[in-house]
């Protein structure tokens, strides 16, 4: 009887594990993302920097020996969608793998299902979702972990500044009223008193009366927790009204005022206001201006944020990480990649990450900018360094802090 | 309250009041006097605002824009009104109902549009009194606020003198309270109601481009006027312009006293306004203004 070679053995062998690979097919990586709604901007940037990242790995072979795809749906920004999508994606598409939307209001109903079946989940940008929840295998992207890392250097540069008094405007929801609790406790541990407390509808469409209630208060420091639309309001409102010349600093957790087109429309009325972001031009992160580069030719393309400094960035990490716990463990076992993630530090473009025991950073980068020199109508502007001076985290600063308010304005 | 915080909140309110007029005028002639249940209506008003910002950045004042916007628009209602006319109302007693469904179809696929058009952004527009105010003493007001106001009040004084002065406004009134009699004189009561469709969606053009000017746009918008305008228009007696600028003032005055108070809770604001209406409802069955 004939015998086959060894070699041949072994060519057989290779045809048969690629055949059973190519079975397999693609690892599924499922998610919704906003793609219209109040987050849709956001959400439309943060999906192109997650496709350029499954392009990416794509082009190095894909991982385990398989291509990714990525499954997305649009969630409209519509939290009572989310938990009927993630359903689908893991009963109906049969999704390896998840990342949850961007935004905490979004990703707060998904919770209990994963917890329940027991399944990692990359978060997106989202706040203290896994307070009550407690899942053990939840890993947030964001730079946060607790309310006060997101305001800490906000009321930090306030008291810097010898303000006493504190006036906080804050969008009534789950998302805004969690950020603005943990800065009212912050501000009563550091002796401020608050002078002015109010939660908006999010229906409100004028602030004037809302803005002239602060400029009443007199202030001097004052933290406003905002949604995108509400965020121009409040600062259309602030130039046409005023805050009043006792307010030393004003801002702190408006979002919105990170993303391209509503900073490119506000223009020089964003001068002087003091807000969180999570990268600036002049934080010198490896590799990130290599993917910024690649990401504006892309966003152009796609017509979506053209500078994409917020979320971009951040959702090409989420992939960097599945990657590095992938390639570690071999496994797209749920278990294995969570227990990976908990012990390890991941190598990203938004630099390295560690994960504390709640699943989010063990060490916050929330970065407090204040806008200068801001023109009207120039979107690129915001490339350069010098237009958003960081204050905080004290080992990325660019700059001091200009008041008093009025003054930073240019008034 | 200081009596100074007072005042302004009342001022504002009644700025943001004739707002709300404005943007329910158009349903007021719609809904209140043609039984149109157009909960379409903002989202029409939403593209007259996309529509503006596409003639300003040619160059046009944004109230400019409103106004050129007004005779296509006018057309569009009379096809809008034109095809709910064949495709229900004609057809028998449950074009309301079948009617509801009907716009808010129409209100989705005009959410669509704009967005594949548009894209999710928030559009806003420019002008030398939009981000400005006028200062008397400390008290501040925003000029595109006082733009709003004025135009609100001479479309409402317009559209009044309009309904009860000429031929076509009387008729159309007619239309509303008895269409059986008004086709025994020999008018056409589709025709009748197909202009004045015409005339609620030209307005509507208007009020988007004062939706504009108040604040920036985005392809959803409309939701959040549903409720809002529907109230006005109700609140102020189905039909009445005068109502409708007493009803938006309502609603204004409470919503921004409301909001301005330091210790009443911003977050009743709407919660105040529709309780009101009730109130109001309560003690008026038919409206403010309604007969």
């Amino acid at each position: 009887m004939k015998r086959f070679s060894p070699l041949f053995s072994l060519l057989v062998g290779l045809l048969f594990s690629a055949a059973a690979l190519a079975q397999q097919g693609p690892i599924k990586i499922g998610m919704s993302m906003p793609q219209t709604g109040g987050l849709g901007a956001g959400g439309q940037s943060a999906l192109l920097a997650l496709r350029m990242w499954v392009e990416d790995v794509n082009a190095k072979g894909g991982l385990l020996g398989r291509k990714v795809e990525l499954i997305a749906y649009d969630d409209q920004t519509n939290p009572a969608n989310t938990p009927g999508i993630y359903t689908k994606l893991l009963d109906i598409d049969k999704v390896d793998l998840l990342i949850a939307p961007y935004g905490t209001v979004p990703t707060a109903p998904i919770m209990p299902l994963v917890k329940q079946r027991g399944l990692l989940l990359m978060g997106n940008f989202s706040f203290g979702v896994n307070n009550v929840v407690k899942h053990d295998m939840w890993f947030n992207n964001a730079p946060w972990n607790t309310a006060a890392s997101w305001s800490d250097g906000f009321i930090q540069a306030g008291q810097k500044l010898g303000g006493k008094t504190i006036a906080f405007l804050a969008a009534d929801n789950d998302f805004a009223q969690n950020l603005a609790n943990g800065a009212r406790e912050l501000a009563k541990k550091a002796g401020l008193q608050t002078v002015y407390n109010q939660n908006y509808p999010p229906t409100t469409q004028d602030f004037s009366s809302l803005v002239r209630g602060i400029r009443a208060a007199k202030p001097d420091i004052v933290f406003v927790m905002s949604y995108p639309p509400d965020s121009v309001a409040i600062v259309r409102a602030v130039n046409e009204i005023g805050v009043g010349d006792s307010v030393k600093i004003f801002g702190g957790g408006m979002v919105g005022l990170q993303f391209t087109p509503i900073m490119t429309n506000l223009g020089s009325s964003l001068n002087g206001i003091v807000n969180y972001n999570s990268f600036v031009p002049g934080i010198k992160y490896p590799g990130i201006d290599d993917f910024l580069k690649r990401y504006a030719v892309k966003a152009a393309e796609a017509k979506v944020d053209p500078l994409g400094f917020y979320l971009p960035p951040f959702n090409y990490a989420i992939g960097q990480m599945y990657e590095q716990a992938i390639n570690a463990t071999k496994s797209l076992d749920h278990k294995r990649l969570a227990d990976y993630l908990r012990k390890n530090e991941m190598q990203t473009i938004v630099g390295p990450i560690r994960y504390g025991p709640d699943g989010e950073w063990a060490n916050a980068r929330v970065v407090q900018a204040q806008f200068r020199g801001v023109t009207d109508k120039n979107t690129d502007q915001f490339r350069e360094v010098g237009k958003q001076i960081v204050l905080y985290p004290p080992q990325y600063k660019t700059g001091d802090v200009i008041a008093p308010f009025e003054k930073a304005r240019g008034k | 309250m200081p009596l100074d915080l007072l005042l302004e909140g009342i001022l504002f309110g009644i700025l943001l009041g004739c707002f709300y007029a404005a943007v329910s005028m158009g349903l007021s002639v719609s809904f209140g006097l043609l039984d149109v249940p157009h909960v379409a209506h903002p989202a029409v008003m939403v593209v007259g605002s996309y529509c503006t910002f596409l003639l300003s950045r040619m160059g046009l004042d944004p109230i400019v824009a409103g106004l050129v916007l007004m005779p296509p628009f006018f057309l569009l209602g009379m096809l809008m009104y034109r095809f709910y006319y064949e495709a229900f109302e004609k057809r028998g007693t449950e074009a309301g109902v079948r009617g509801i469904a009907f716009f808010f179809g129409v209100a989705l696929i005009i959410e669509v549009g704009l967005i594949v058009s548009f894209g999710v952004d928030q559009r806003m527009v420019e002008a030398s009194y939009i981000g400005s105010s006028l200062r008397f003493g400390d008290i501040r007001i925003p000029q595109r606020t006082l733009v709003v106001f004025g135009v609100a009040i001479a479309m409402s004084v317009l559209l009044t003198l309009y309904m009860s002065k000429t031929f076509t406004g009387r008729a159309i009134k007619a239309v509303a309270q008895d269409e059986p009699a008004l086709r025994l004189m020999g008018a056409n009561p589709v025709r009748i109601k197909q202009w004045a469709f015409g005339i609620a969606t030209a307005v509507a053009a208007l009020a988007g481009a004062m939706l504009i000017i108040i604040g920036p746009v985005d392809p959803n918008m409309d939701r959040i006027y549903i409720g809002r305008t529907f109230a006005v228009v109700v609140l102020a007696g189905l039909g009445s312009m005068t109502g409708t600028i007493f009803a938006g003032l309502i609603l204004g005055i409470s919503e921004s006293l409301v909001l301005i108070h330091p210790d009443l809770g911003a977050s009743w604001a709407p919660a105040v306004s529709f309780a009101l209406l009730l109130l109001v409802l309560g003690i008026r069955p038919q409206g403010l203004f309604g007969r």
